[in-house]
């Protein structure tokens, strides 16, 4: 007899839902669906009460007009009075509504929780599963702060039935991720854990969800479920248990739970424990050969059941990583599956491999299959499973095959499908940019990239390329060559001519002695290009052009007549027809010599991470790809590299900026001027163009190319204590956050005052200190590590030149006014390469600089100690040693603080105390300290007791972070 | 995690959804209509796996699903759950159905939406699995059957004339669920 029997449906719900099936069009269904509604809502409004079986029919209809996709705006206040009917089906019937329709709507919350409430407190088992699918399914917060706190005691409680508890597992799993800090751990935690061993295995399936759920954010606390499950998961391997006829699915015993024990397993490392890692071994060895055995049925059922099993154990053996026998038995396995009929298979074999890849132990045997999975790749009828391929060659990729799988890669994007081809892109670009030995290899494959899939090559990949030819002087004069052949295809994509254009213009002259591609050929063949493309690639051709006349004066004529002809100098495109004007003035203007050193070559680009990896770790999202463990350190800083948008504003040009500083010195026009104002402060690009400079910082300060530009601001807390003498300027408000490491520079300087505060591969800053009463003044060294210039545009004390390898000084003076916590911050611009350097730092000024010593004999100090006993005086810190604890450097360094170190004064010789007097504009503060190192323990106390509690708590802060 | 989980037959018509994250439900339909945009292009024997459209999440969730005749069975979940275990539940939930509807078709999936939504819950719960075991979850509506029943009171009129429609010879589950072509008028009615 089947479960739900036919006869009792609703004849008027049938009737109606037979209605909606004969319309013919879909305004006959929506006006017989509003007929209903009205129908309903006046029911519902009527005064006669309806039965509970016509407010169950009702709703019934409300949920089918809903998905139908019509809003149902109405209901809800019906389908909350059927909760505290009496009749399970009305009950059912509203908690079903609840659970499909409500959202957090608090006003029917309230309501529906009471009702919930009185369900859970019913005891009859069949209302408490109800009430708790309704809180599993709705799961807001309201909910969780009613229902957190009781549903625990339901779970673990000794009389709750099974069906119960497995409701109430989940309902709780529900809540915890929903609002984790009102599920309090507690008492039944461990009593949680126990489930595991629950007789029924329903209550195991869904506590092992909540196990593993709360495993993962609290691994210590659930630590005892690993044995728990290494030994219900060998019960059911090796079928020791004989309570699992019904959970037995087509032959295999409860592969469910088995995969959910073996997630659990996930959580942790492996077990220390030798007999249940022993145990849990051979689990995973059964596993392995029951793979091997015949199959027990034919049907796919089984052989699903059981191969999820196997990629569960997998997975786990992948994840321990730890078994080499057991790493290559499930290689081996893959490997098999690789060439399965079932296509489900070959993905999920696929998928694993990948992982597998990037495990030390068998990346060599991963290797080994890289026919099978080119064959893949070519041949696999299904686009999910040819991805899958794409992935696992990436990941599989090395040094000795690199070449290989790139050619693959790039003959499988002829016809790769369009949903996958720009993330083939991207990955060919990685690989062959990562595995490149010679660069000409790199380049062609390149190209090759842009001939194929033009479209879906981006600006990263294509930028990528002319920087690296830039800084690479051994592959320019090969990249040349190979794009102006490249360009001589009748038809060639417009990344090629941008490509072409932009290494011509800079490299053009090294294939200029070949009368095949003479100077003349060389332009003409870039301007037959020029008419087809859009205007952002014309505005770079005539970059090139400007280049050209530099490069080879013998094209100055037909280049000037170019630009001066009708469609370049009145063209309607304004950033165009600027470009044209200006470099025709340019080259009819200028010197030979000044024309030299506005289109001198491109300075070769700092190296950073690629920003292709940035855009494919972008678009992969996290875990998506092992991309993490190819990108071999290179990052740097973190954060953004090369939006878009600071690209954008590279693209102007430095030709016109030398003649005309006009604020639409972004010649190529690619980003609004917004978009450029954000790019100035930015981290600055890879790729700055050939021609080009001129942010907009570098243009309201003026002139030049490179600029360095330097300001300092207050402090923003303090910034009324301490009076620096040297202008913020107005660029203060584009100044970058402070470095990461700015506190830990400004901690080296606690206890000196002299040394290196900051330095990096383009600039070293010195400082020279000295302080008197509340006064300091401060030398600041700007010395430039390169052998370019940096150009100063601003702020008087500084020269406005630093010579490459030269030094130029700073001095500052600072009066202390008061007492204060934050350092000032240092603000340092300047241009390198074109690309504006923005570095923000803690300048080393902290409230012990203006420390006067004290001396005084023990019981003075003693009896000052006791004065100053007020709880806010006094600041506490107990600390590891981080330094070691040699007597001698600790002195030093108290030394180093300003105050006076105080011999004989404690009666524990390995003390040390020291007394001072803070000097500030305002007041004098009295600061007494006292260190108190334990050798044992490797531990320091440290008390300071001031007259004012904010320096008590500074100091205290600055010296718990120097011993 | 279950995320979704949506049915909807050859032409896109969705028989039942549920979500276990709130999406509003404009949004919701905009996913079924994606989803099925995604399945429905996909070959019988290609495989039964594929990243989740923008809409639900992206490439961070899968889509597993089952087609059955004229139905297609979405599953949508995070990288927690088992693919072949999936698929495996995907096909518990039909066997289910079909031993509650006695060879159940598409039109059982339309003229009883809270059947069908009963029998969900007892399977999954607030997107994770709450049982697996069939006879244990045909049990559970057996019982509520029982219940209802003996509440009585419910008219018991017939949707006899619906079953009558179908087209119900099986010969194997659930690979080959005969299910009539969806477009097949329902008899009239005999008159209330």
């Amino acid at each position: 007899m089947p479960a739900v029997s036919k006869g009792d449906g609703m004849r008027g719900l049938a009737v109606f839902i037979s209605d909606i099936r004969n319309c013919k069009s879909k305004e006959a269904e929506i006006k017989r669906i509003n007929k209903e509604l009205a129908n309903i809502r006046s029911k519902f409004k009527g005064d006669k009460a309806l039965d509970g079986y016509s407010k169950k029919k009702y709703v019934c209809k409300l949920l089918f007009i809903f998905l139908l996709g019509h809003d149902i705006d109405f209901g809800h206040m019906e389908a909350v009075n059927l909760l505290s009917s009496n009749k399970y089906t009305e009950k059912q019937i509203g908690y079903l509504f609840i659970s499909v329709l409500v959202n957090s709507n608090s006003e029917l919350i309230r309501l529906i929780n009471n009702a919930i409430k009185n369900d859970l407190a019913s005891r009859n088992p069949t209302f408490m599963c109800l009430a708790l699918h309704c809180i599993a399914n709705v799961g807001s917060r309201e909910m969780a702060e009613a229902f957190a706190g009781e549903i625990p005691r339901i779970l673990v409680a000794g009389d709750t039935m099974d069906s119960v508890k497995q409701s109430a597992a989940l309902c709780l799993l529900r809540l915890y991720k929903t609002s984790p800090d009102l599920v309090v751990m507690g008492e039944w935690t461990s009593r949680v854990v126990h489930l595991l061993n629950d007789q029924h295995m329903g209550v195991v399936t869904a506590a092992i969800s909540l196990i593993t759920c709360l495993s993962q954010k609290n691994p210590d606390e659930f630590k005892t479920c690993v044995s728990l499950a290494v030994s219900r998961l060998s019960r059911i391997v090796s079928s020791a248990s004989t309570d699992l006829q019904d959970y037995t699915y087509y032959f295999v015993p409860a592969p469910w739970l088995s995969c959910k024990l073996l997630r659990l397993l996930q959580c942790y490392p492996p077990p220390e424990d030798g007999a249940v890692k022993g145990r849990l071994v051979e689990c995973l060895e059964t596993i392995l050969n029951k793979a091997q055995e015949p199959p027990k049925s034919k049907k796919v059922q089984h052989s699903n059941a059981k191969n999820a099993i196997l990629f569960e154990a997998i997975s786990l053996i992948i994840h321990y990583d730890s078994e080499p026998n057991l790493l290559v038995r499930a290689c081996n396995q893959l490997g098999q599956f690789l060439q399965h009929r079932e296509t489900n298979l070959r993905y999920l074999a696929l998928e694993s491999m990948c992982t597998l890849a990037s495990s030390e132990f068998s990346h060599e045997a991963v290797k080994t299959h890289i026919e099978t999975v080119i064959n893949a790749l070519k041949t696999e009828r299904d686009v999910s499973v040819r991805q899958r391929a794409a992935d696992l060659l990436y990941a599989m990729c090395d040094r000795s095959n690199a070449k290989q799988i790139v050619a693959e890669m790039l003959s499988y994007l002829e016809t790769a499908d369009y949903s996958i081809r720009e993330e083939m892109v991207l990955k060919v670009a990685i690989l062959a940019e990562k595995y490149a030995v010679d660069y000409s290899w790199y380049v062609d494959t390149i190209l090759n990239l842009i001939r194929i899939a033009g479209d879906y090559v981006s600006e990263e990949v294509w930028y990528r390329v002319i920087q690296i030819v830039i800084n690479r002087d051994d592959v320019q004069g090969y990249a040349a060559k190979t794009v102006f052949e490249a360009l001589q295809a009748p038809a060639c994509h417009e990344n090629m001519v941008k490509v072409g254009g932009y290494i011509l213009g800079e490299f053009g002259n090294l294939i200029a002695g070949d009368p095949r591609s003479s100077p003349l050929v060389q332009f003409n063949l870039l301007h037959s290009k020029f008419h087809l493309c859009s205007v952002p690639t014309r505005a770079l051709l005539l970059s090139a052009y400007i280049k050209f006349i530099n490069l080879f004066p013998e094209t100055k004529p037909t280049i000037q007549e170019v630009l001066r002809s009708d469609s370049q100098i009145r063209n309607s495109d304004v950033e165009l027809q600027q470009r044209a004007v200006e470099y025709l003035k340019l080259s009819s203007i200028a010197s030979t010599d000044v024309l030299a050193t506005v289109l001198e070559e491109m300075p070769p680009f700092p190296e950073r991470e690629s920003s292709i990896l940035a855009k494919l770790k972008k678009k992969k999202g996290p875990g998506a790809l092992p991309v993490s463990e190819l990108e071999e350190g290179k990052r740097e800083g973190g954060g953004e590299l090369n939006g878009g948008a600071d690209r954008g504003n590279d693209m102007s040009a430095a030709a016109s900026n030398a003649s005309t500083p006009s604020p639409s010195t972004d010649l190529l026009g690619l980003r609004s001027a917004a978009a450029i104002g954000s790019a100035g402060p930015s981290t600055g690009s890879l790729l700055v163009d050939v021609f080009s400079e001129a942010g907009p910082t570098a243009l309201s300060s003026g002139v030049n190319d490179e600029g360095f530009l330097r300001d300092l601001e207050p402090p923003t807390e303090s910034s009324d204590s301490l009076l620096i003498e040297a202008p913020g300027e107005s660029d203060s408000e584009d100044s970058a956050p402070p470095l990461p490491e700015s506190d830990e520079l400004l901690n080296k300087f606690v206890c000196k005052n002299n040394g290196v505060l900051f330095e990096n591969q383009l600039l070293q800053i010195g400082i020279k200190s000295e302080y008197r009463q509340n006064l300091g003044r401060m030398y600041l060294f700007y010395g430039n590590k390169t052998s370019v210039q940096f150009l100063n545009v601003q702020t008087k004390p500084v020269e406005p030149l630093v010579e490459g390898g030269a030094q130029v000084q700073q001095v500052i003076n600072i009066e202390c006014l008061t007492d204060f916590s934050e350092a000032p911050l240092l603000n340092i611009k300047f241009r390198y390469g074109g690309a504006l350097q923005n570095i923000t730092l803690k300048l080393p000024v902290t409230i012990n600089k203006f420390f006067q010593p004290t001396e005084m004999a023990s019981q003075d100090f003693f009896q000052r100690w006791k004065q100053l006993n007020l709880p806010q005086q006094e600041a506490q810190k107990i600390f590891k040693a981080s330094h070691g604890m040699d007597i001698e450097l600790l002195k030093t360094k108290l030394l180093g603080l300003g105050c006076a170190l105080l011999e004989n004064v404690d009666p524990n010789p390995e003390n040390f105390v020291c007394a001072g007097v803070i000097q500030t504009k305002a007041q004098q503060v009295g600061c007494l300290l006292r260190l108190e190192p334990n050798a044992q323990a490797q531990m320091y106390r440290l008390t300071l007791r001031s007259s004012k509690d904010t320096v008590s708590k500074r100091l205290c802060e600055l010296l718990a972070e120097q011993f | 995690m279950i995320k979704a989980i949506l049915i909807f037959n050859n032409h896109g018509k969705p028989r039942l959804i549920r979500f276990y994250q709130y999406f509003a439900e404009d949004m919701q339909q905009q996913i079924i209509r994606e989803t099925f945009h995604l399945v429905s292009k996909r070959d019988d024997n290609v495989c039964n796996f594929l990243e989740g459209g923008s809409l639900i999440g992206g490439s961070d969730y899968k889509l597993i699903y089952r087609h059955y005749a004229t139905l297609y069975f979405v599953f949508c979940v995070d990288s927690s759950e088992s693919e072949l275990g999936i698929l495996d539940l995907i096909q518990v939930f039909v066997e289910t159905l079909d031993k509650c509807f006695e060879n159940v078709c598409e039109l059982d999936l339309i003229f009883h939406v809270d059947k069908v939504h009963c029998i969900l819950q007892e399977v999954v719960m607030g997107g994770m699995v709450l049982e697996t075991n069939m006879n244990e979850i045909v049990a559970q509506v057996e019982f509520q059957n029982r219940v209802e029943k003996s509440e009585g009171g419910l008219s018991a009129a017939p949707a006899r004339a619906v079953s009558a429609v179908k087209n119900m010879n099986l010969p194997e589950i659930p690979r080959n669920i005969n299910i009539g072509d969806i477009n097949i008028k329902v008899p009239s009615l005999s008159p209330f």
